[in-house]
């Protein structure tokens, strides 16, 4: 009897923490769908802050170089040396230009680009914005009349878009250029035939390809890094105080990140 | 000309508890703060002090009531209407909240930037008037985490008073300071109140202190409110709750001006 009591008692429970989740999800959802709106309104409200933009610029874009050069580098180098192992099975080593440049331009150069820059900016990003937040820095935003999104949130938006696809151009150029490192001074393979293996297989489409993806992840990362740090009191166990800038400061960085590698799936299967 | 520079009416604000159910924190409150004059919103921690400020400010919404500022319902103003509402108040936080990222000057230059077609060379007149005026010049350059406390409350009045607001807000504005630098700021209070003529609204647990510049005192308690016309009325009241407010706050004052004496 007192065991069948306790399993009702478990099941409802279950029940309940499931229907509060799915209302706490649905919640989250409208409150980041709403932000994303008010961000982009943002972008036409004036004046707009041009020197703030140049600001976020500099610090997500120009700020991210070497981690991007040295990422693309290695991931670049790598490849080089993968594809020439594979490759090398079918005797197919001229193939290894095309190989790393599409791997790079169509995959890899979007997806690490986004998900270093989430890591490197959109965490500062959070951060900042759920420090503000708690010190009632945003409140005192409002209470002037100013539009908080405009003042902090737009221009932050307008950089990662312009800067990421600019940042995953270099990783592709870097990368590739890693892989003709390994590839042809390390493992033999001749230059003509990489060099030549990248003009023949690489089209429009590939680039573009890459470009709406960069595109589309720039706006994940900024979107939902910028949007935990705003909301932070509103996210489900983030606590208050420091604790909780530093869980949603992580929460922003994982999802950011997880969503990058989703929808990396759902536009290659859609694009492609 | 209104007499009146906020009015609640009826208002109930409540908050969902984590284990289901609802806190009220405001329950029906009727109260008017008048024009020109110095409110004080006391009672303990938890009572809704800061929420009031908030709902005032259009910062959070009410559950029902009305909230009505210079005789206009402002309940529920979203978009334009709020950001035109916001323009009459001036607002000092709890800790000031100051841009960190900013100096002292950009956090006071800030309004004006924002919310006027002045020209740089008239924002900085405009921004080192202020600051002299509240003895900050010098500091124009330091961050805020340079500052003091005390300074960082200047810095925060100062920047609340750029656009001349007609009602001044101020979030426990003593917290965290000796009482030397309590008496300071509330000097300051009231010789700014009379410079620029605005309606205060103070909240606060600084209670001995802060009554010495109340013409009128709001006290919460668990949701309902009293209203007295000035600190002395408050202690000829017989609610027990007051009594007992009175007993561990007003009694310092007397004891105080004893001392004094």
């Amino acid at each position: 009897m007192v065991c069948e009591q306790g399993e009702g008692s478990m099941q409802r429970n279950f029940v309940q923490k499931l229907g509060e989740t799915g209302l706490y999800v649905h919640q989250d959802l409208g409150r980041m769908g709403l932000y994303l709106l008010l961000a982009v309104k943002g972008l036409f409200r004036r004046p707009f802050r041009f020197g703030e933009f140049m600001r976020q610029m500099h610090f997500i874009g120009s700020g991210s170089v070497v981690v991007i050069f040295f990422t693309a580098a290695s991931t670049g180098m790598v490849l080089g040396l993968q594809g020439y192992y594979s490759l090398n099975k079918f005797g197919a080593e001229g193939m290894l230009g095309s190989a790393v440049s599409l791997t790079l331009i169509m995959e890899l150069g979007p997806v690490l680009t986004a998900i270093m820059v989430a890591g490197r900016a959109g965490s500062a990003m959070c951060a900042e914005l759920g420090i503000m937040r708690i010190s009632e820095q945003i409140d005192a935003l409002e209470c002037m009349a100013v539009d908080p999104f405009r003042y902090l949130i737009t221009p932050k938006f307008l950089a990662a878009l312009v800067s990421i696809p600019l940042l995953t151009a270099l990783f592709d150029v870097v990368g590739i250029a890693g892989g003709y490192v390994a590839g042809v001074h390390l493992m033999g393979v001749n230059p003509g035939s990489y060099l030549e293996g990248m003009r023949s297989s690489v089209t429009n489409h590939d680039i573009w390809l890459g470009t709406v993806k960069s595109f589309v992840f720039a706006l994940l990362v900024v979107w939902i890094c910028t949007g935990r740090g705003y909301f932070v009191y509103q996210i489900r166990g983030a606590g208050f105080g420091a604790q909780s800038v530093s869980r949603v400061t992580t929460q922003a960085v994982v999802f950011s990140s997880i969503s990058v590698l989703v929808f990396d799936y759902l536009l290659t299967a859609v694009l492609l | 000309m209104n007499t009146i520079a906020i009015e609640f009416r009826d208002v109930v604000k409540s908050f969902a508890k984590k284990n289901g159910g609802k806190q009220v924190i405001l329950d029906h409150v009727n109260f008017s703060i008048p024009v020109g004059k110095t409110t004080v919103i006391a009672g303990g921690s938890g009572q809704g002090k800061s929420v009031l400020l908030k709902l005032i400010l259009g910062l959070m919404p009410v559950d029902s009531g009305q909230i009505l500022v210079a005789g206009e319902d402002v309940t529920g103003v979203r978009g334009q209407l709020l950001e035109q509402l916001r323009t009459r108040f001036g607002v000092l936080f709890q800790g000031a909240a100051l841009f960190d990222s900013l100096s002292v000057y950009e956090n006071v230059a800030l309004p004006l930037r924002e919310r006027s077609n002045k020209s740089e060379h008239e924002i900085r007149e405009q921004v080192m008037a202020i600051l002299t005026q509240l003895e900050l010049t010098g500091h124009e350059e330091k961050f805020p985490a340079q500052l003091s406390g005390g300074m960082r409350k200047r810095v925060g009045l100062a920047r609340a008073l750029q656009l001349k607001p007609e009602i001044m807000l101020f979030d426990e504005p003593t917290t965290g300071l000796d009482p030397v630098m309590t008496q300071e700021i509330y000097n300051l209070f009231a010789r700014t109140q009379e410079q620029v003529g605005y309606t205060a609204v103070i909240v606060s647990h600084d209670i001995p202190k802060v009554f010495n510049l109340a013409d009128q005192v709001i006290v919460l308690n668990n949701g309902k409110v009293d209203v007295f016309a000035s600190p002395e009325a408050l202690q000829w009241s017989r609610e027990p709750h007051i009594v007992d407010f009175v007993e561990s706050t007003m009694g310092k004052i007397y004891q105080s001006h004893l001392v004094e004496q």
